[in-house]
């Protein structure tokens, strides 16, 4: 498997680290969030039979953290960005 | 006054250099290294900064290998400077003053160990050892891949004859075994 890394290319999955869902970047503002929030932000997690965005880390390579939209029935990826520009464009890490 | 013998990465008092089957591995023991992030907001200060110190900032995967100062790119806003100790051997403090608040450096010279592979068609050893698309890397490219599990940097200044690759020094012998054992394979 491929992952065509937003800044250098198509580089071997073996080089990636598999961290999870992407939404552990949507963590609830510690200043308002209820225990509610916290527990679903930890424990919830869709688990989709189709395209689900996913956080890779490029272990092997420039360390930065990705989003990678893979379909998790054919394994296509259709999508991968940089996650902390996923993050800022969400108003993350200004 | 402390009266101490430096040693190279590979412990020895010189630098070891093998030549197999055409193809030399050298050690380099007079690389200075230091890490350089651009800080949140400073990011294009570092860069016109960075740019009088090294040459031209290099690009994502790139390397610039013009002048003393070496960088490399390492990761979205981050590179790593390098110069031979003859030329400056405090980088650190010599980087920082150069980039001031723009950007924080780190002093990495005793966190690598970098070893020159010159000759012929050294892409032989190359695909033996990591997974980088060789067919795509020119001079200039630097690219981060893993050798033997260990986690190095593949910079390229003459495609298919020279190369520099740097490695944590702590693992310098396994990495330098790694390197010699795949120039044996190629002979």
């Amino acid at each position: 498997m491929l992952i065509n890394h937003p800044l250098l290319g198509p580089r071997d999955s073996s080089e990636f680290i598999y961290l999870g869902d992407a939404t552990l970047i949507d963590r609830p503002d510690p200043e308002t969030a209820s225990a509610q929030d916290w527990h679903d932000y930890a424990y919830l997690r869709d688990n989709p039979a189709g395209p689900h965005r996913e956080l890779w880390f490029h272990e092997a390579g420039d360390r930065s953290w990705l989003v990678v939209t893979r379909n998790t029935v054919t394994h296509e990826i259709t999508s991968v960005e940089l996650a902390r520009d996923v993050a800022r464009s969400q108003g993350r890490s200004k | 006054m402390h009266d101490l013998i430096a040693i190279t990465a590979l412990g020895a008092s010189e630098p070891q250099v093998e030549t197999i089957g055409g193809i030399t591995c050298t050690e380099v023991a007079n690389l200075a290294l230091a890490s350089v992030a651009a800080r949140l907001g400073g990011e294009a200060a570092c860069r016109e900064r960075l740019a009088s110190l090294v040459g031209t900032v290099p690009a994502a995967g790139k390397a610039e290998l013009t002048g003393p100062f070496s960088a490399k790119w390492v990761g979205p806003d981050q590179w790593m400077v390098g110069v031979e100790y003859e030329v400056q051997n405090d980088i650190a403090a010599h980087v920082k003053a150069a980039l001031g608040n723009t950007a924080s450096v780190t002093e990495q010279t005793d966190a690598w160990s970098a070893f020159d592979l010159s000759g012929q068609r050294i892409n032989r050893v190359l695909e033996l050892l990591c997974n980088i698309n060789l067919s795509s890397v020119g001079a200039g490219s630097a690219a981060r891949t893993s050798i033997h599990h260990l986690s190095c940097f593949v910079i390229c200044r003459v495609p298919n004859a020279n190369v520099r690759i740097l490695g944590p020094r702590a693992s310098a012998t396994s990495l330098h075994s790694a390197i010699t054992t795949a120039m044996r394979s190629v002979r």
